[in-house]
């Protein structure tokens, strides 16, 4: 399996304003600091997290509407912000996003036509568009005539649909879904769903998907990470990962899904209850993040900032409560 | 079934909204009664009546454009839409308190949050009886110890943009308990909050109206948080109560073919994929199909079902389902 993304100590830190004078330091939020990790061709990585834990920053860094504080995002092996020079249309073709809310990312005095035209105009500016946008449509099983609708006289399933044929506009290789479905109902959730894993496997689509919805994690991604606070703590296969949660956090998430069946109800973990709040990101606590809220607090979760270790199996865990490396201090 | 007395009954709730383009019949005829100390959840898709059914309850839907054109809502035996002024406000004061979606709308910004819940504490009061202001700011106190919150006195002093999200939403728990309501009404009490502090959020509900014996509607389109919340429940489906059973028996055996739509297409933390939907999207209002509503989106439909609507079938003690399938148990 070859990678088609790979993140090296990636961070991503916003100047929000300056401490009195004299001084003048700056007040930074960390929004991403010093994540690590490989996507492979074709695969659904599901990036999950509460609101402030960074996992829209990694997405618009990807895209590129974000550069990065430092670290390095390669796509291919090919470094995705080269120094001193635009990202080429050649890379930017490759990667594309459907973002959460379609009623805010869909031009609302645009019809569906000129939203879908947009892309292929500037990728493919020599080809017949009409003929292309017809056949988008037919992709996303839409009919031709909703070329001549405006976004307003759609419903939120349908636009995030056409959200969805406007970046397969570009014919890309990796899809950024930014909780694709999370305005959505259930029943029209499950419809997206599965035309995004149709699609899927129709045009060997590598997913990205952002969510904070766990349930719906175990039915798409092949692969998990947790963030919590801008870091990664635990990366795993999804089966392995629902069957054996290895991090506190992942297990108090995990034991705060309401969920319909006795079945699942089986398999959340009862020791972790879910208590305290997520701390204000500009005041990140020293040592691990968690360490506010987790129920396993340790002395040396005060003092040190745990790594990223290997549990078997290909899943990592960053947690005190696994044996560090010598070097860490752990 | 027990001897106690209802303390809500909706029966034949018609409600209409008149806008430019014709009438939108949202409620078709809604029944709906609880006893005291349950709790019950109201389960449906967004646009489905769950909210319009809530707000024609506290008689706060605009009107107009909306119209009751038929139906009586009984609240302890009176029927509300009937009520004088000075008698609903006592209702909405002390008899039903109500939990809203957005605690960030639902709190005022400009007051303080203490200023809010004295206000709440003080036209509650009956008349004549109103506490002195020692009084009310120790009630105050004592509703954000209640719901866990801690430093109340500072808390009484900051604002709502000081707090976070499950702060907001815990205040404004403290304020709708505040009264000691008979009925509380919570319309998607955590949707706007992370998974965690909405777990929080709902335990603490929970234990709360436990304690106090309030008795709840819970309003949300997770059926998740039904399950574990409520004894009975409603599911609502384009302005009409189309099955209602005890929790337990509903997620056992749900009958309606909505219900069973709406149950499959929840993705399990046990995996499986996710099933394929509903087909369809709900009904236009201005323009419902006749007969049962949901017989443009079901997959078991039949002649009668184009023609006629159904009546709520009783299958089972505790289990009514209003679909024609039912007709012969």
């Amino acid at each position: 399996m070859t990678d088609i993304l790979t993140a090296t100590d990636l961070k991503k830190y916003f100047v929000i304003g300056h401490t009195g004078l004299p001084k003048r330091e700056p007040i930074t939020v960390k929004a991403v600091d010093g994540i690590s990790f490989i996507m492979h061709e074709g695969e659904t990585l599901g990036l999950v997290g509460e609101s402030g834990s960074g996992k829209s920053t990694v997405a618009y860094t990807t895209i590129g509407m974000y550069h990065p504080t430092s670290g390095s995002l390669k796509f291919r092996g090919q470094d995705l912000f080269p120094a001193n020079e635009k990202r080429p249309l050649r890379l930017r073709k490759e990667i594309q996003i459907v973002f959460q809310d379609p009623g805010s990312s869909l031009n609302p005095r645009r019809n569906i036509k000129e939203i879908l035209e947009m892309p292929l105009r500037i990728h493919q500016p020599d080809k017949n568009r009409l003929e292309q946008i017809i056949h988008l449509l037919e992709i996303v099983d839409m009919p031709p005539e909703y070329m001549y609708k405006y976004p307003h006289m759609l419903s939120g399933g349908e636009k995030q649909i056409v959200a969805v044929a406007r970046a397969l506009a570009t014919n890309p290789s990796l899809m950024i879904l930014d909780e694709p479905t999370s305005a959505l109902d259930v029943s029209v959730q499950a419809k997206t769903i599965n035309l995004l894993l149709r699609l899927q496997k129709e045009f060997n689509l590598s997913y990205l998907f952002i969510t904070h919805d766990l349930s719906l994690m175990r039915n798409v991604a092949s692969r998990v990470a947790i963030m919590y606070l801008g870091k990664i703590c635990e990366v795993a296969e999804t089966a392995d990962f629902f069957q054996n949660p290895l991090h506190p956090y992942t297990q108090m998430l995990l034991s705060s899904i309401p969920v319909v069946s006795e079945a699942e109800e089986e398999l959340k973990p009862k020791k972790v209850i879910s208590t305290g709040e997520i701390p204000s990101p500009v005041n990140i606590p020293s040592g691990c993040s968690f360490n506010t809220r987790c129920p396993f607090v340790m002395d040396v979760c005060y003092k040190v900032d745990p790594v990223m270790v290997e549990a078997g199996n290909g899943h990592t865990v960053r947690c005190h409560l696994f044996p560090q490396p010598v070097a860490a201090g752990g | 079934m027990s001897s106690e007395p209802l303390l809500l009954d909706i029966k034949n709730l018609h409600v209409h909204f008149a806008v430019y383009g014709g009438r939108l019949n949202v409620l078709d005829g809604v029944n709906f009664f609880m006893r005291s100390g349950e709790k019950v959840g109201l389960v449906g898709e967004t646009g489905c009546g769950k909210t319009t059914t809530m707000k024609a309850i506290l008689r706060v839907l605009p009107m107009p454009p909306a119209h009751v054109s038929q139906g009586e809502i009984r609240f302890n035996g009176r029927d509300i839409l009937k009520m004088s002024d000075n008698d609903l406000s006592q209702v909405r004061g002390r008899g039903i308190s109500m939990i809203f979606q957005d605690p960030t709308a639902a709190l005022n910004p400009v007051f303080s949050i203490g200023e809010q819940m004295k206000a709440v504490i003080q036209h509650s009061a009956e008349r004549g009886k109103q506490s002195s202001r020692q009084e009310t700011h120790q009630r105050a106190v004592a509703s954000l110890q209640e719901v866990a919150l801690a430093d109340p006195e500072r808390l009484l002093r900051s604002y709502p943009i000081q707090l976070s999200g499950g702060m907001r939403q815990r205040v404004c728990i403290g304020m709708a308990l505040s009264t000691s309501p008979e009925l509380l009404i919570a319309d998607e009490p955590g949707t706007s909050l992370d998974v965690t502090i909405q777990d929080q959020v709902l335990r603490l509900l929970r234990t709360l109206v436990e304690e106090k014996n309030t008795s709840v509607i819970l309003i949300t389109h997770t059926l998740g948080i039904v399950r574990e919340t409520t004894d009975r429940v409603y599911v609502m489906y384009a302005g009409n109560m189309v099955e209602v059973a005890a929790t337990k028996k509903l997620f056992a055996n749900p009958l309606h073919p909505y219900t069973q739509g709406l149950i499959s297409t929840v993705p399990r933390l046990t995996g499986g994929g996710i099933a394929s939907g509903i087909p369809g999207r709900i009904p236009d209002y201005l323009n419902p199909p006749p007969g049962c509503r949901f017989h443009t989106r079901c997959p078991h439909v039949m002649d009668v079902c184009r023609t006629e609507k159904p009546p709520a079938y009783r299958v089972d003690e505790d289990h009514e389902v209003a679909c024609f399938l039912y007709r012969d148990k």
